[in-house]
Parts: C-alpha cells; structure tokens; sequence
C-alpha cells in the first residue's frame, strides 16, 4: 500500500503539505516548524549562559540581556513545549493507536497548525516593530509590563493567538478520543499515551481561556488604559498573577503530562512486559490534570497574598507530587524483572525518570512555605525548572523522536551515535544545570544581568555545561537528519511493539488502516 | 469514510468551545467579585448611572432572539426552510438591534467623558474607575461575540438559502443556535451585574 508520502491530495509540493487535512502530514508540519523554534531558543539559551561567563558585561548589554532571557522563555514555553508532543506526536499517533482514519475534525486541526504558525509569525514580528524585542520576562507582570515602552501588545497578542490553537486542538483530541475509537478499544485497553494526551486536551480546553482573557486585558491596558490591572487606577496586580498562574501551572502539566505518556509506552516495549499498574498511570494523569489546577498559588508565596491562601495552596502543592509519584515508582516496577534492551528510546525514558525526579524533589523544597522565602526567584528555581521541562519534557521528546522515527519516516538511525549523543546530553545537561541549585541555594537572584565574584566559578561551570549540551544537542539532530535521507529502510514493527501503530505499515497508508481493526486485548500484551 | 465526523462528534466539539468561552468570561467574572467585593460602595453608585430601561430592553431583545433562533431551528427539522430562514432573519435582525442600543449607550458614556482613560472618568473614586473598566470590557468582550454570531448567522442563512444546510443535515444551525444560546446567557448574567444590583 502506498505510504501518506506517496499519496498527496489534489495540490502539489509544498501546497500538498501546507494545505493537508492529514493528521500526519500536519504532525510532521508541527515537528518541523516546534523544532526550529526549539532551535532559536537553544541559540538565546547559548547567549544567555556566554553572557554570564563572568561577571559585568561580556557581550551584550543589560537591555539586550533582558529580552534574550524574555524570548528565550516566550519561545521554548509558548512555541516548543506547550505544543510540543501533544501537536507532533498526538497529532501523528493518537489516531492510530485508538483505530482511526484520522482526528474527528482535521479542517480544524489544519486550521490550528495555521494559527499557531500566524501567533508563531507575530511574536517573531514583535521583536523588530513598536519598542523593540519585549523584556518583561515571558510572564508579561503587570505593572512593568503596562510601563515599559517596549512591544508589549503584539508579543502578548502574538500568545493569545497561540492560546487560540492550543485549545482548538484539546477540542479535537478530547472529542476523538471519545468519538472515533475503534471497536472493541475500550476506555482501559487505550494505550497510556492515549490517556495522557487525553488529559492534556482537557486541561488545554479548561484553562487557556484564564490566560487568554488576562492577555487580552494587559492588551486593552495598553491600548486604551481601562485601569483593571494598573494600581495607579486603582486595579490590582495581584488579580494578574493569579489569572496568569491560573493558567500557567496547569500548563506546566499540559507540558509534562504528554512526556509522561510516552514515557509510559516506551517502558513495557523494551522491558518485554505488560505496563505495572494501568490503571494506577491512567488515573494519576487524571488526578495530575485535575488537582494540578489547584496550585497555581504556589507562585506567589512572596507575593502578599494571605498566608491562608498560601497555606492550602502548598497542602496541594504536596498533593500533586503524589500522583507524579505513583508514576515512577510503576515505570520502575515495570522494568522489574523485564527482559530490558537499553536501546536509545529506553535510554532517554531512563533519563527522564532519574532527571524528572530530582526536579520533582528540588520542586518540593519550593512547595514548603518557609524555604520558599530563600529559594524564590533565586537560580534554584531555574534549575528546578529545567531539571522538570527539559530534563523531563525535552528528555521524553528526544525518546519519542527515537521510538517512533522509523514508524514516521520508515527508515531506522544510525544506532550507536544516539548513545554517543546521550552521553554528551546527559552530561552537559548536569554540568549546566545542577549548579544553578547551588547558586539559588547560595542567593543567586534568577533574571540578573550581573553577579558577585563569589559566583563566578559556578556561573562559568555552568556555560561550559551548555556547550557540552549544545554539542550532545547537533549530534542527536544531525543523526536524526541523516537518517531521515539515507537511513536504512524499516519493517513494520522494529521494536515488537503491541500498540496498533505497530501492526501498521512504517510509514503509514494515508489512511493509516486498510480495515478499521476489531481490538481484542490491552495494549500492552506482548506474546 | 474519508471524513470521519459525525453528528454527535461535532455537537460534542461545539459544547467543548462554548466550555472554553465559558471559562474565558470566567476570568472576568472572578475580577468582577474581587473589585465589587472591595469597592461596594463606589460600583453601587457607579452602576446607579447606567441606563436601566435600555438595558432591560436589551435583554428582552436577546431573549426573545433566542426563541426566534430555537425557532428557526426546529421548522428546519420539521422540513420548512422558508419559515426556518424567516426565524433565521428575525434572530439576526434582533442581534443587529441589541449592538445598535449597545452603540447607543456606549456613544452616550463616551459624550458625558465616560470612557477608559478619560480624564474626568480618573477624578472620580477609584473604585468607579474599576466598574467602567470592567464595563467597557465585558459588554465590550459579549459585544464582540454578538457580532460573530450575526455573522455566523448570516453564513447560516446562506447555507440555508443554498440548500447545503437542511432537514437531514441540520448540525451546523443547531451548533450556532448553541453558541447564540451562550451569548444570551451571558448577558443574562451581566445584565444583573451592572444594571440591577446597585
């Protein structure tokens, strides 16, 4: 059978991409374009560690600094994890794997990947029109953000149109999930990543809207001044915070909650067993969607909002950690015994339970009140931060790539260099971020364009990281770009997978099945 | 089966997007109990300025445009799509009416230098300066979303007229009768917020 290569539509060339209402065609739309915003916000990572190589200016000035930090949080967040694997890899796989031809809605599922190409299109605009490149943080805090003279409005209008995608395409996954499973899926014989994504799209639905209504009234202060979030009119910037937070916790679980799925489909396959506790993964997802909703105030311990307030908000703050828990320790019960091969999806699954964890661990210090006091807005948070997202999101990414590549392209890697790769990532990844803990930890302030001496031997240590990490990054990519021409060509099911992408040709029909299949087990039993 | 969508998935998707609008009004709502809760007295006196009768107007407008657009929608299933376009074109007429006593009103507040930023709106008391704030937005914000549902009804009403849209294939004009549904609840609820509780 032909693979959706082969088969366009009626346009030709690029068109036929551009313009497809194909799942996978536009899964490998969002891969390629989230992968060249991942790549600018690398390049800003890189700046931003060159200029703390020591202390004073190096090579940039203060100002300049202040956006670099801005955009490289505006680019990563908003256009490489938020979307990330829910758009590339739920687009391309959670169709297949529940035993459909396509999403429910694939117009609007083309007319996502649009808005978030034309959000995408403004932020970039943003920089080089009005004030110049923003340099609020890529929190957008009132009051600076109404004050500052810099092109606040379309950068902030630029995430509100990204907000729109997003929620378009929770629309489309919650009501595929519901409507188009084959017969005989049954709610638990969907495969976890399924699941993940599933809660995603929910959380996606639920509170993007918070965000998008707050971006939209920061946009109004700044054009017509309506006073809702300027203290000097008498609004309140503390509502800000919390509208902003409202949404942007949850979001940190909209990043993590997919890496947590796929996390959960590599493990049984290279272990050789079915998953430990299926339903205990399912309904952590659910409870992670559900009360991480609920802590958004963790954000503002130092804020002045009442100790009450704060009080529950760290009760459930510990709360969420348990669910998150419940996951590790059945990915490590599932390897138990397994007969594991380390290949490379395994290796990046491994490394996200190790990294994850110790920013799950270095996120709980923060939770407690008290020590929150010393560690807010301090490098400590940095690191905890990236220790989660990149350590985790990203390290699940890389995974994903890995696993499912020769399903995407049909051809396999070269498979000793992702190790390679790996070793460079891995310690790179240490080098670069460990010893933000110890400078947060020291009093080390996050977002500052200069240090004290007394930092400096850390501060150069970890610019040194990032080149190792940068070097591991080019070598994982240029494999993978290799591989994607002159690859060998693959069967159906290299890793012996149980799922249905498997049992399908690599790369897929256009219609990814020639006869909608008759599920008949879980997920993950392997004979 | 090349397009796998079916009546109840895109009924299902649309109660998906209303949830989303619900929660994207929520967001101004939570900022409108903060600001009353700590400025009773200013949004009592503030809101005592608004137009009562043409507000209460405004609402049997919509109202009764929700009937007219329920309407339309069950002749098109009982098979009269002369008399669903009829309903179709009363809902619209009355949702173009509702945004011009809107204009109305809001050309009244900008004449008497009530509008955000207006210097004589920021000698007043704070808290009144947060109630138009919040005015302007939220009327402003449901204005917007009367405005897409006219045009969406005018793109229904072309449908309608063109036969693409009929009695075996009504989903689209059910799914814009919900969303005009939800513009019409929420004015409900922000009717009562500025106009009567003072």
């Amino acid at each position: 059978m032909p693979s959706f290569y082969e088969v366009g539509n009626r346009s030709r060339g690029i068109l036929s991409w551009i313009f497809s209402t194909d799942h996978k065609r536009i899964g490998l739309l969002y891969l390629f374009s989230i992968l060249t915003f991942f790549a600018i916000g690398v390049l800003l990572g890189f700046l931003m560690r060159l200029e703390l190589i020591a202390p004073g200016p190096t090579i940039m000035r203060p100002q300049t600094y202040n956006a670099i930090f801005t955009l490289h949080g505006v680019f990563m967040i908003f256009l490489f994890v938020i979307p990330g694997i829910p758009s590339i890899f739920g687009n391309f796989f959670l169709p297949i794997q529940i035993g459909a031809r396509d999403v429910a809605f694939p117009k609007i599922n083309l007319l996502s990947w649009w808005i978030f190409m034309t959000g995408a299109f403004l932020a970039i605009l943003s920089l080089f029109t009005g004030g110049g490149p923003v340099d609020t943080g890529w929190t957008f805090y009132v009051p600076y953000s109404l004050r500052t003279p810099v092109n606040v409005p379309l950068a902030v209008f630029a995430v509100f149109i990204l907000g729109i995608s997003s929620i378009l395409t929770g629309i489309n996954f919650v009501t595929t999930t519901h409507q188009l499973r084959a017969p005989g899926m049954t709610w638990f014989r969907l495969p976890l990543f399924v699941w993940a994504i599933y809660a995603t799209a929910w959380v996606q639905v639920l509170v993007t809207p918070v965000v998008g209504i707050t971006l939209l009234l920061t946009l109004t202060e700044r054009l017509a001044g309506v006073g809702i979030f300027d203290p000097a009119k008498g609004g309140d910037p503390l509502l800000y915070q919390h509208l902003f937070w409202i949404y942007s916790h949850p979001a940190v679980y909209i990043m993590i909650l997919p890496a947590m799925g796929v996390i959960s489909e590599i493990i049984p396959v290279f272990a050789r067993r079915t998953i430990f506790g299926y339903k205990a993964i399912l309904f952590s997802s659910l409870a992670i969607a559900s009360v991480g909703s609920f802590v958004w105030g963790h954000h503002m311990f130092v804020s002045g909002q009442s100790d009450l307030a704060s009080i529950l908000f760290s009760l459930l703050t510990f709360l969420v950690a348990v669910p998150s828990g419940v996951k590790v320790f059945n990915w490590v019960s599932t390897l138990y015994k397994g007969s594991i091969e380390v290949a490379p999806p395994l290796l990046f699954a491994l490394t996200f339970i190790f990294l994850f964890s110790i920013g799950g661990l270095t996120g709980l210090f923060q939770g407690a009140l008290a020590t929150d006091v010393h560690l807010h807005d301090t490098y400590w948070v940095v690191g905890h931060f990236h220790y989660t997202i990149f350590g985790g999101t990203g390290f699940a990414l890389f995974g994903a790539l890995h696993y499912w590549f020769p399903k995407m392209f049909g051809r396999m890697y070269h498979k000793k260099i992702p190790y390679l790769a790996w070793a460079f990532l891995f310690v790179g990844f240490n080098t670069l971020y460990f010893p933000m803990l110890i400078l947060g930890w020291k009093g080390m302030p996050r977002r500052y364009y200069d240090y004290l001496p007394q930092f400096h031997s850390l501060q150069l240590l970890s610019t040194i990281g990032s080149w190792i990490l940068i070097a591991g990054l080019i070598l994982l990519f240029a494999n993978l770009v290799h591989s994607l021409f002159k690859g060998e060509k693959v069967g159906d099911n290299p890793w012996h997978g149980s799922t249905l992408e498997w049992q399908i040709p690599s790369p897929p029909p256009k219609e990814n099945f020639e006869k909608i299949p008759h599920v008949e087990r879980g997920p993950y039993e392997f004979r | 089966m090349k397009n796998p969508q079916n009546d109840t998935g895109s009924k299902m998707g649309m109660w998906l997007f209303l949830l989303s609008e619900i929660l994207l009004f929520g967001g101004l709502f939570i900022l409108y109990s903060v600001y009353r809760f700590n400025n009773p007295q200013a949004f009592h006196l503030a809101a005592e300025a608004l137009d009562r009768p043409l507000g209460t107007l405004n609402t049997l407008i919509l109202l009764t445009s929700s009937l007219t657009m329920a309407l339309s929608i069950s002749f098109l299933k009982k098979g009269g799509p002369r008399r669903s376009l009829l309903f179709l074109s009363a809902t619209l007429f009355l949702g173009l009416l509702f945004l011009f006593n809107k204009y109305l009103e809001w050309t009244w507040k900008v004449h008497h230098g009530i509008y955000p930023d207006a210097p004589r709106l920021l000698e007043r008391e704070k808290g009144e300066v947060l109630f138009y704030g919040l005015y302007y937005s939220m009327t402003g914000l449901h204005g917007l979303h009367v405005l897409a549902g006219v045009l969406l009804l005018s793109v229904m009403f072309i449908f309608i007229l063109r036969g693409n849209i009929h009695r075996n294939h009504f989903v689209p004009l059910e799914n814009t009768g919900l969303y005009w549904h939800l513009v019409d609840i929420i004015w409900v609820f922000l009717f009562p917020l500025f106009y009567l509780i003072t």
